[in-house]
């Protein structure tokens, strides 16, 4: 069968080409800059006020995702409705909406002159130049990211289940806590690995919508990216940084969700 | 499950192998004819009207000066360098990355607010609550603002820096927030309020604060089309591109 094996070797070939691609630029963040140059730049106050920023703002940011978007994701998952698939699209938008654009959307609705900006304004609420604009930002970026993992795994949550444990006597909101969510545990687990990763990395709409201050909205990215003129090791600390926290992040899911995070083809 | 997932590998392979074939014959960039300029944000209006007055291709990228600095000191070699300060071009040049710069135009640095604006000079910046965005002091229009805080009396100076609430990358950034009515204030050079006159004005300077704000272009040593380069830096000199960067509000060189 030499047809079946060529294809093989095709797939492996195609394998280790995506490997390649994906990992030498990572490789390149960290044989760039030395541990000790590592260390020093990321003394800088400047380095850690940004990391530490990016980690509060994207913590806020999850737990509202996760609060808000797993009844949300529960019930696209489990009901059909009139409106339902618009609502799925709807969604799914941010995903696809270029960052800066995400940003520009936000200004125009909830900015000072936004559709909105009255009502904020009006509620005392300030977003634009404040840490809680950054919050909304990484929100509206991340969120579908979580929502599509999290309806996709409910809706793979077995449906005889839900049905006996309201046979059982459950209540819905019982069902839904005691029997959905820990069912669809795993793929809750991703959903959230993936939108914390892709707040962590937010750059586009952060720097439209809250602009970039030390210490106020000056994420990680965005202080890589000012350093990334004058400073090109304290950048690439800063990455290093953000690689091994995103790693650790993807890891520590992957581990938790059950599924072997490497080897072990027999994935779930 | 495991079914669906080959053809997301042969997805895979198929880009990657695209990828490769572009990357195959291309020999590193610049078609025939086409120019690669880097250049300030600030010069976007002045260079587009430039090019479409000019027989070959021209190819921008516009960003902070500083921001496209670096992109050539890790390797990216544009055709032509143009930055918003003479510091950044000569420091390249002394690296031995481009060929000798040239002072090509001048610019002023303006306070720019919104039309509908009470600010109405620079002291007005200094009451509390005015959201103010400048320049990271890495850019060009970033510096200059410090140097006219600087010149400032020193609790005026404080006090207005104590306003910023945003340290943007480029000029272009600034303008944005502006017109977004999301800042109040911003300093810009003179060019980028005449690109959006209709919702910003520019208040100017005391002469005493205005920085001297020149704008130095290089070629670059490593350029795939040296001579066209060179012919789009004489039109920036004297030509067409003197007249493009006249229009778009910016001075001539001084001197010159």
């Amino acid at each position: 069968m030499s047809g079946s094996r060529r294809f093989g070797a095709l797939l492996v070939a195609a394998l280790g080409a995506v490997l390649v691609f994906l990992i030498v630029p990572v490789v390149g963040v960290f044989v760039n800059v030395s541990p000790a140059e590592l260390l020093s730049s990321l003394g800088e106050e400047g380095a850690l006020d940004a990391l530490r920023l990016s980690l509060e703002t994207t913590a806020i940011a999850l737990a509202i995702i996760l609060v808000v978007g797993t009844p949300a994701a529960y019930l696209l998952a489990t009901r059909s409705f009139r409106g339902r698939s618009l609502a799925v699209t709807l969604v799914e938008l941010p995903l696809v909406l270029p960052p800066a654009v995400a940003g520009i959307a936000l200004l125009a609705a909830v900015g000072p002159s936004g559709l909105l900006g009255g009502v904020v304004e009006g509620a005392g609420v300030e977003l634009v130049f404040e840490t809680a604009g950054v919050v909304v930002a990484l929100t509206f970026v991340a969120s579908p990211f979580y929502i599509r993992q999290a309806q996709a795994a409910f809706a793979a949550v077995d449906p005889t289940l839900l049905e006996a444990s309201r046979t059982l006597g459950a209540s819905e909101a019982e069902t839904f806590a005691r029997v959905a969510i820990p069912t669809a545990r795993a793929g809750l687990y991703s959903g959230t690995a993936l939108a914390w990763g892709r707040a962590l990395g937010e750059f586009g709409a952060t720097l439209v919508f809250a602009g970039s201050f030390q210490g106020t909205t000056q994420t990680a990215p965005l202080a890589i990216v000012e350093r990334f003129g004058t400073d090109f090791t304290g950048a690439l600390a800063l990455s290093a940084v953000l690689v091994a926290l995103s790693a650790a992040l993807l890891l520590s899911v992957k581990l938790l969700s059950g599924s072997a995070a490497f080897g072990s083809g027999a994935s779930a | 499950m495991r079914l669906r997932r080959v053809p997301g590998i042969l997805l895979c392979a198929a880009l990657t192998a695209a990828a490769g074939c572009g990357g195959d014959d291309s020999g590193g960039g610049g078609e025939r004819g086409e120019l690669t300029v880097s250049a300030a944000a600030s010069l976007t209006e002045a260079f587009e009207s430039y090019a479409e007055g000019t027989p070959g291709e021209e190819r921008f990228s516009f960003a902070g000066s500083d921001e496209l600095a670096a992109q050539i000191r890790q390797g990216a070699a544009p055709d032509v360098y143009a930055a918003a300060n003479t510091e950044l071009p000569e420091m390249l040049a002394e690296e031995g990355l481009v060929e000798q710069p040239r002072v090509f135009t001048t610019n002023s640095l303006v306070l720019a607010v919104p039309k509908d604006s009470e600010i109405e000079s620079i002291d007005d910046l200094t009451v509390p609550g005015i959201d103010l965005v400048i320049g990271a002091e890495d850019v060009p229009f970033g510096s200059y603002t410090l140097t006219v805080l600087d010149r400032l009396p020193a609790a005026d100076g404080e006090a207005i820096l104590d306003n910023v609430r945003s340290e943007e990358s480029d000029v272009k950034a600034a303008v944005g927030k502006l017109s977004q009515g999301a800042a109040d204030a911003s300093f810009t050079y003179v060019s980028d309020v005449a690109a959006a006159s209709d919702r910003l004005e520019a208040i100017e300077l005391p002469a005493e604060l205005q920085p001297d704000v020149a704008y130095g272009v290089a070629v670059v040593k490593d350029a795939q089309s040296p001579e066209a380069a060179r012919a789009f830096v004489d039109g920036l000199l004297s030509g067409a591109g003197t007249q493009a960067l006249e229009d778009a509000g910016f001075k001539p060189r001084s001197g010159g």
